[in-house]
């Protein structure tokens, strides 16, 4: 990595901006929110957190892309109070007063002071448009090598498939990725326009049918990370939801074999009700590897029982959830592709304890 | 003098050739158009106003059912488009067609029939659109229309259709408004007003009008292209059969770059005419102005992939980009200089439009500014498609635009209509609209930083956001209240007929204050000679206050005591019926009506070359003369 | 001191030679705006030249038509050349003049147009319409475009010739000439990059 390495203790003496506490976080966005939020006390007494904040990057490109906003959220700020100042105190001071009745001078312009003006103010953008290309190389140099991880991200309406090229797996809606090294994603759509995006670990760039375009991210620490769809994509746009899952390397290397190796068969006579279901039914969309299952219309659901969240990672995965899912998808994501067969409360037991079975 | 009526080769008439309904019908009288488009902007303003609540009563709440998400993106798309081409650029138009041609001294417009031409495309354009609602349901893929998603495949019904057909009509209209004003101002000037004294306003009409010359084709040819894609199967835009989709994306931003400044220039004209006049100072710095106005005309070419930093065109791309679009911020401060230097020293009166006008100063430092950081193509890879950008252009396109106008539009009220508006309504109007636009706004750039996507219809709870979009809803119902206002104060004013001077406020330093309120049928019954840089201004500091007019000799339009005035035609409503047709011919699809209506639109033009359109002689008012 | 009489007279004319002179400026708008429908249409071209995926390649079947449209060329650039004659023409006053070059230019613009129809009946009759791949497409875009001034331009030039045997012009009357000689002139100029970006560089890969 060229990277220079991020310095906490440098970057928070040098910046009002950076926020490291949650609490401080908190009353930022308070601040910057105006007298609005300060109206509205119960937000700020909520114990909220804020799973996509683009102010606590956890990765390098989102810290040099972090580094670049405050610069310029400083910037303007700075610029606006000035600029009000001068303007509320001009406002306030050539205010007509009553008895002015008398004309006031009549300037037409004054060539020393609009040149100065035109000066200054090329001066000044041209300080302001040079700091923040930085982040712009940083964000557009792909890491090399091959320590770095490789990902294809395909958007779907409304969910997104991950494949690892070169370790042979298949997953969606859900990138595990090791701590400490770049993934290098490569993004395309196969129908409408979507764009991939976990905030805390980094920009994005838009997944186009018909053509790959390539980004990076990385993690410092193990844990999830959210992020979701942010280009209109149809009906649940908003239901496209997408997560990062973190691990130590050697967490992910077990992992990537636990995935390689997948447990496909069923454990309990339930369980095998629910693979003949599938079978009848979900194969034609789906694809189970190390079963008959080779649909590829919907996402691929090999170990489902180890994902965290279901129906475009708008529900957390529990058995009730995915009973709730398999009985009515439209409720949860309205246009779903997947239609509703409707199950019997049997069919959806089966399904549901031959679905929490794979791992 | 009287005129001795067997004598004229063209009629002589005592009263107007366009009063009464069917006379509205056929008019080319740009007062009358103008108060047209600003009657039909304000009520696409209302429909697009109520669009915008449901948008936030369904946001007010995580989870919320008021709206299914299908629902939302059409009323969302609907929102924009109706705001953007149906609400925003007729009252622009109507401002400026009721204004301009009077400031510069002129009887009216170049082309006054192609004059009423431009509102018909205007009206049906946002009929069509509108209607969309009743043909199976409104477009849903976004103001921006981006492909695939607005493609035959993923956008099947009528409303995308209505849309193009909807929004080419609006296109066709601001082209042809623009080409109209662009030759007044080159044209019909009064005689001593050379380009370097034309009041501001003129300024800025010219350089929106060439920015919606040239900007606006690309649109439509790309318009044209997915036409074309929808209803032959060709490809322009799908991948699979060769096509691009970034092809729609640039050619929609060439234009729709530009298009910001064609809302914003007109807003800047408003706020740069109030402070001047009521402050009591010329605008301070003018050849700045004309630069500041060159130099954005020329920007805008340079800064449409700014909305494109996600589609990875490579860094030297977006970084030439970045530059251009920075650059903008410098004559978009050169406006603010511009003020400050007219506040300079004067005497501010706060009136109801300097009250607009100031507001529209702070919340415009916000939307550029905020506008500074967005243009970082590093940064903007974070807000692509994020609250933030929600927040920052809506300071730009309310705080900016909208303050900008009702500036304008209180400022020239009591011309257009004749009776002054009532302040003390206005005022609390006013605030309440202030204070309700920066409750709403100013929590959307926080959620952008909190990562909140934009175009979603719900979210979830533990993703933060909530308590932010409740107090956004309630800014968006206060905003309401304070159009309401607004609209209840104009209504007063017209019913309690308080009788408007000619110089209504008493601040007047162009031409359009000359002339009585509401200006007569001929503007001028004397054309004005101008003798100075603000030409009322200089008959008050060097003659008696009144206008000198010019030698009878030159004053080509007067004869006797009549004035020379175009014919009202029909045949603009004819064109614009045809279109109305042929367009339902094109949303349905149905190609008899598309033919039906196309053959009324030639027989329209037909009518329109034959018609006898050498105008008449109006006897001007014994009090006027 | 002119007569009452005369004074309407030049009033009434005076508002004719206005509005006229307003026309004139407005075409020469217009045109500006028509060179941005021609650029956006190139542009479109050229950004997605080389990618049909299927069916006749462009090339292939421009390769049948090119020797009619180096013909066809020829003569729109003579009607060019004719165009400018009738305007210089009625500038003289010489209204035979003006009515000889116009028949000419629209007897000329005529052949074109046909020569355009029959490419078009050819290569459609071969199999290549519309849809049938994205070289297509463009091909009918830019050229059907360019087809239609064309046709508006032949209309324009008929009306010129029916009020010139009708007598409106004269060599101080000339304006409306000028405004139908320009929007030909427009046409004529669009062909010449037409041609080269569509015909021939198709044959510099």
């Amino acid at each position: 990595m060229a990277l220079t390495k991020w310095d906490p203790e440098r970057s928070r003496k040098r910046r009002w901006f950076y926020v490291r506490g949650a609490r401080t976080r908190r009353l930022l966005a308070g601040g910057a929110a105006l007298a609005a939020l300060a109206a509205s006390p119960p937000v700020l007494a909520q114990e909220v957190r804020y799973p996509q904040t683009l102010l606590k990057p956890a990765g390098d490109q989102a810290r040099a892309l972090y580094e670049a906003m405050a610069w310029d959220i400083e910037f303007i700020t700075f610029v606006f109070f000035i600029v009000s100042l001068i303007t509320a105190f001009i406002l306030i001071r050539f205010k007509h007063r009553d008895g002015e009745d008398g004309l006031p001078p009549q300037a037409t312009g004054n060539l020393r002071w609009e040149l100065g003006a035109w000066l200054v103010l090329i001066v000044g953008l041209i300080v302001m448009a040079l700091h923040p290309l930085k982040a712009e190389t940083v964000f557009a140099s792909m890491p090399k090598g091959d320590d770095a991880i490789d990902v294809q991200v395909i958007g779907h309406q409304w969910w997104w498939e991950i494949r690892y090229p070169k370790l042979g797996i298949v997953t969606a809606n859900e990138l595990h990725i090791p701590t400490g090294t770049p993934v290098r994603i490569a993004t395309t759509s196969v129908d409408v326009i979507h764009s991939f995006e976990i905030p805390r670990l980094g920009g994005k760039n838009d997944s186009l049918p018909g053509r790959w375009t390539k980004f990076w991210i990385e993690a410092d620490e193990p844990g999830i990370y959210q992020g979701q769809c942010f280009e209109l994509c149809g009906a649940s746009h908003a239901r496209m939801l997408a997560r990062v899952i973190a691990h130590t390397p050697a967490d992910f290397e077990a992992w990537v074999r636990a995935r390689q190796n997948p447990q496909s068969q069923p454990e309990s006579d339930l369980a095998r009700a629910g693979e003949q279901t599938f079978k009848a039914t979900c194969a034609l969309c789906h694809t189970i590897d190390g079963t008959a299952a080779k649909g590829t219309i919907g996402p691929n659901l090999t170990a489902f029982g180890t994902r965290t969240s279901i129906g475009g990672g708008v529900l957390a995965n529990t058995p009730e959830n995915l009973a709730k899912w398999l009985a009515d998808p439209a409720a949860i994501k309205p246009g779903s592709k997947m239609p509703n067969y409707n199950l019997s409360k049997e069919q959806i037991d089966g399904l549901v304890a031959y679905l929490m079975g794979l791992k | 003098m009287a005129v001795a009526a067997e004598k004229l080769d063209l009629p002589v008439r005592q009263t107007r050739a366009d009063s009464g309904l069917l006379g509205l019908i056929s008019t080319v009288d740009h007062k009358k158009i103008g108060l047209l488009y600003l009657f039909t902007g304000i009520l696409f303003l209302v429909v697009g106003g109520i669009e915008a609540l449901l948008i936030r009563l369904q946001l007010a709440r995580p989870l919320n059912t008021v709206i299914t998400g299908e629902t939302y993106n059409q009323v969302l798309t609907q929102h924009g488009t109706v705001m953007i081409f149906f609400a925003a650029t007729p009252i622009i138009w109507g401002l400026f067609n009721y204004v301009m041609p009077i400031m510069i001294g002129a009887r009216d417009v170049a082309f006054p029939r192609l004059n009423m031409m431009s509102y018909w495309c205007l009206l049906w354009g946002g009929v069509i659109v509108n209607a969309a609602w009743f043909l199976g349901g409104a477009v849903d893929a976004g103001w921006f229309a981006y492909v695939p998603l607005s493609s035959a495949q993923f956008s099947p019904g009528e409303g995308m259709n209505a849309y193009l057909v909807g929004v080419q009509l609006g296109m066709l209209s601001t082209m042809l408004t623009s080409i109209n004003f662009v030759v007044t101002i080159l044209k019909m000037r009064a005689p001593g007003m050379g380009l370097m004294n034309m009041p501001p306003l003129a300024w800025f009409t010219l350089m929106t009008s060439i920015l919606a010359i040239t900007a606006g084709i690309p649109f439509m040819v790309a318009m044209l292209f997915l036409m074309m894609d929808r209803w032959f199967g060709t490809s322009f835009f799908a991948p699979g059969g060769g096509g691009d989709v970034l092809l729609w994306q640039h050619l929609f931003w060439i234009f729709g770059h530009p298009e910001v400044y064609i809302l914003l220039l007109p807003a800047l004209a408003c706020v740069s005419e109030v402070l001047s006049a009521f402050a009591g100072k010329p605008l301070f710095g003018y050849k700045s102005m004309v630069a500041a106005i060159s130099t954005i005309g020329i920007l805008s070419w340079i800064v449409w992939m700014h909305h494109m930093y996600t589609v990875g065109a490579g860094s030297p791309t977006n970084t030439a980009f970045v530059i251009g679009t920075k650059a903008v911020s410098v004559p978009a401060a050169i406006f603010v200089f511009i003020w400050l230097g007219t506040l300079w020293g004067g005497r501010l009166r706060y009136t109801l439009p300097v009250h607009y006008a100031v507001a529209m100063m702070f919340e415009f430092y916000i939307g550029g500014l905020t506008g500074l950081v967005n243009a970082s193509s590093s940064v903007d890879r974070q807000f692509q498609d994020n609250m933030w950008i929600v927040g920052h252009f809506h300071f730009v396109a309310i705080g900016g635009i909208v303050f900008g106008l009702l500036a304008g539009l209180t400022y020239w009220w009591p011309k257009m209509t004749g009776f002054m508006l009532n302040e003390a309504i206005g005022k609390p109007g006013f605030w309440v609209l202030f204070l309700g636009f920066n409750l709403t706004f100013a929590p959307q750039l926080v959620e952008g930083l909190l990562g909140m996507p934009r175009r979603v219809y719900t979210y979830l709870p533990e993703q933060g956001w909530a308590g932010l979009n409740a107090v956004s809803s309630i800014g968006a119902f206060m905003q309401a209240v304070g159009i309401v206002i607004l609209v209840i104060a104009l209504l007063e004013s017209v019913l309690s007929r308080r009788r408007a001077t000619a110089d209504a406020w008493g601040v007047g330093r162009s031409l359009e204050w000359s002339i009585p309120s509401p200006a007569p049928a001929y503007n001028f019954a004397r054309l004005p000679l101008v003798r100075g840089h603000e030409a009322l201004w200089h008959e008050k500091m060097h003659g008696d206050g009144k206008m000198q007019p010019v030698p009878d000799e030159e004053d080509h339009g007067r004869h006797g005591n009549a004035v020379h005035m175009p014919s009202p035609s029909f045949m603009p409503a004819v064109v614009g019926l045809g279109l109305l047709v042929a367009g339902f011919g094109g949303v349905l699809p149905n190609v008899t009506l598309a033919i039906a209506g196309g053959v009324v639109v030639a027989l329209g033009i037909l009518g329109w070359a034959l018609e006898d359109a050498r105008g008449y002689y109006l006897v001007v008012k014994e009090e006027e003369a | 001191m002119t007569t009452k009489a005369e004074a309407v007279g030049h009033a009434a004319g005076h508002h004719a030679h206005a509005a006229l002179d307003n026309l004139k400026r407005g075409v020469w708008v217009f045109l500006a705006s028509e060179c941005i429908v021609f650029g956006s249409l190139i542009g479109t071209y050229l950004a997605l030249w080389g990618r049909s995926t299927s069916g006749p390649q462009p090339h292939e079947m421009l390769a049948q038509v090119l020797p009619e449209t180096i013909v066809a060329t020829f003569i729109l650039l003579l009607s060019g050349f004719t165009m400018a004659l009738a305007v210089h023409a009625v500038r003289r006053g010489n209204v035979g003049g003006l009515q000889l070059w116009t028949l000419a230019t629209i007897v000329l613009g005529a052949v074109f147009l046909a020569f355009k129809i029959k490419d078009y009946a050819h290569l459609v009759g071969e199999g290549w319409t519309f849809a049938s791949n994205i070289g297509a497409t463009t091909f009918y875009t830019v050229t059907g475009t360019h087809a239609v001034h064309l046709a508006v331009g032949l209309v324009w030039l008929l009306a010129v010739l029916v009020n010139s045997l009708r007598g409106r012009y004269s060599s101080e009357n000339a304006t409306a000439v000028e405004c139908a000689g320009l929007y030909w002139h427009f046409v004529d100029m669009a062909w010449m990059v037409i041609f080269p970006v569509i015909y021939l560089l198709e044959f510099a890969r």
